[in-house]
């Protein structure tokens, strides 16, 4: 029994382990969507990730080639439907340049307050859902009943919950009523309060650091070589954000933070989540304060020919209900060229790449949405990991299959 | 701001002649037309060198023109997180032409590369791993050309007889509507309903 014989018996043909191939989705509550990941695995240990996408592929850019610059501007709504403004934000930010319209500044501010929001709808999403893919059955409750308030500011403001349609080229589609300013900071008195709750819950929970801490690591080499944005990088110790390296609208005003992590694991881009939060929250204040100043209540479109005239102006002058009507069919026309405009989404860097011919349609607009980058990068991060980390770095990553399958 | 893009647009120029065809500088953003050879040299360089250090990867995709001879145009985009500045490189490819793969110098082009390859059909050679990407398995066509039409040409439905998802020709009730924008005043490219009448006249 000492083994000087040896045991050939133990390494007969059958008994030779052999990898093993798993179909990860598309539905599984883990995938955040519709996402097929083909995992070949050496028991537990991941080897091989192979991400499939493109079920929820519909072809968005070879529709907007079909449809005015107006009409395109629902779609994104529907890229990464947790935070629907920060996409408009782009298309607008895009429309803007190459026609050279200048955004009023009421409505810059409203575009602010409104990201901003949008930042916390899609931090508060995936922080939670991310602690119930490790285990954790409380934060998403108390989570989404945070978003469900700031859904209703959505809906005061625009009408609609989700899918807002409410950023317009040239400004902002409504004008936001008083009260609507004096409940979002009554909500913002709050809110801190129900971020340090759901904190107590994870941040110090042995589970949930068991599950997190070391677990897809990313060094500031590997976020620069796969593209990655957002907080992927900040995670990661590079304090890289679009609104304070290439302000837009007019974030070069407002005080923040930007949080940045040490380890670039999962557990570090939770924290920097949690951080961003607060630092939107103190935007929002700011953003609310300035609103409320007597010299900014001025217009929401800068009016001319993108956009709509004054309600009022359509009932007594024939030139502004023609203008009206050819706005609302026809569309307007942007100026001939190619211009990239991106906004630092609560993903990361959203862009969009639109080649105008000088029609009143998009002769091409590519959308480069930031988790398509994470998600190809699941293969280099996840392997050696234990199958069971797999989700838990899926939930970090931030994907929404809007916004990568198009 | 535009005055450090065209700073750069000559440092490029300088420095790899060869490659860049012309560069301009409109809206704020630097483009750089640059030949087909060569791409992943030039890309490398721009990561490495000092002043430019292009070290991520914004995007690639393609743009489609079916007039041209060189039919697409194959567009990078590059963020430098150090200098702060970005920046275009425009690549006019025909159709038959294989666009050398940056996978070796930016992973991350992989997924990128495979869509334009799914879109357009635009190959790249060096790919480790040309697939189609976002399109169904078996997905015939290029779907971001202009002449595919915009409602495909085939769907899908579950044939509830053969227990199964089945592919059919698409089969509209309507037509997909196209409306036509554009004013006779301005040089519309077609003949209006009528003047062929004139023609047969004079």
């Amino acid at each position: 029994m000492d083994g000087s014989k040896g045991f050939e018996d133990a390494v007969t043909g059958e008994q030779k382990i052999r990898n093993f191939n798993i179909n990860f989705g598309p539905q599984h509550p883990a995938a955040h969507g519709v996402l097929r990941l083909v995992l070949e695995l050496d028991g537990e240990i991941v080897e091989r990730c192979d991400p499939h996408i493109g079920l929820l592929h519909r072809g968005t850019e070879k529709l907007m080639e079909s449809r005015t610059y107006l009409q395109n501007l629902p779609y994104f709504d529907r890229l990464d439907y947790v935070a629907p403004m920060n996409q408009e934000h782009a298309w607008c930010l895009a429309i803007e340049r190459l026609t050279g319209v200048e955004v009023p500044r009421r409505a810059s501010l409203i575009r602010v307050l409104y990201s901003e929001i949008g930042r916390i709808l899609n931090h508060l999403m995936n922080v939670t859902t991310q602690a119930m893919d490790v285990g954790a059955l409380t934060p998403p409750l108390w989570g989404f009943e945070e978003r469900e308030k700031l859904m209703i500011f959505y809906e005061r403001a625009c009408g609609a919950r989700l899918h807002a349609a409410y950023f317009r080229p040239g400004g902002v589609h409504r004008d936001l009523p008083d009260d609507l300013l004096d409940d979002i900071v009554a909500w913002g008195e709050g809110f801190p309060q129900v971020l340090d709750n759901i904190e107590l819950l994870l941040t110090e929970n042995r589970v949930f650091k068991q599950r997190n801490v070391d677990i897809g690591v990313v060094t500031e080499q590997e976020a620069l070589d796969w593209g990655f944005s957002g907080v992927m990088v900040r995670g990661s110790g590079m304090a890289w954000d679009l609104r304070r390296a290439q302000p837009y609208e007019c974030y070069d005003e407002f005080e923040f933070q930007i949080p940045v992590g040490k380890n670039g694991d999962c557990y570090d881009r939770y924290l920097v989540r949690m951080e961003e939060m607060r630092q939107s929250l103190h935007i929002i204040l700011q953003a609310i304060e300035k609103l409320r100043a007597p010299e900014n209540k001025g217009d929401i479109l800068a009016r001319g020919k993108i956009t709509p005239p004054n309600r009022s102006d359509m009932k007594t002058s024939m030139e502004a209900l023609i203008h009206h009507f050819k706005l609302y069919t026809e569309g307007f026309h942007v100026p001939e060229g190619e211009i990239y405009a991106a906004v630092e989404a609560p993903k990361g860097e959203f862009g969009v790449y639109l080649v105008s011919d000088g029609s009143n349609k998009p002769y091409r607009a590519k959308i480069r949405a930031p988790g398509f980058l994470h998600l190809q990068a699941m293969d280099h991060i996840a392997s050696g990991h234990q199958l069971a980390d797999v989700a838990a770095i899926i939930g970090t990553m931030d994907v929404v299959f809007g916004e990568i399958d198009r | 701001m535009s005055d450090a893009l065209k700073e750069l647009g000559t440092h490029i120029e300088l420095k790899r002649g060869e490659n860049v065809l012309g560069w301009s500088v409109s809206h704020g953003e630097l483009t750089l037309d640059v030949a087909l050879a060569n791409i992943a040299g030039l890309v490398e360089f721009l990561k490495t060198d000092p002043t430019c250090r292009f070290s991520t990867l914004v995007d690639i995709t393609a743009v489609d023109y079916p007039e041209r001879a060189k039919r697409f145009d194959v567009v990078y985009h590059f963020l430098s997180m150090y200098q702060n500045h970005r920046i275009r490189l425009r690549v006019a490819v025909r159709e038959d032409d294989m666009v050398p793969s940056i996978v070796g110098v930016h992973p991350a082009a992989n997924w990128f590369e495979r869509e334009v390859f799914d879109m357009y059909g635009v190959l790249f050679s060096g790919h480790p791993d040309l697939r189609r990407i976002l399109t169904d398995y078996g997905f015939r066509g290029y779907p971001l050309r202009k002449d595919f039409p915009t409602t495909g040409y085939t769907e899908v439905r579950y044939d509830e007889a053969q227990k199964r998802v089945i592919y059919e020709p698409v089969s509209l009730v309507q037509e997909y509507r196209q409306f036509d924008f554009m004013s006779p005043w301005e040089g519309a490219e077609y003949i209006l309903p009528g003047d062929d009448k004139a023609e047969v006249k004079g």
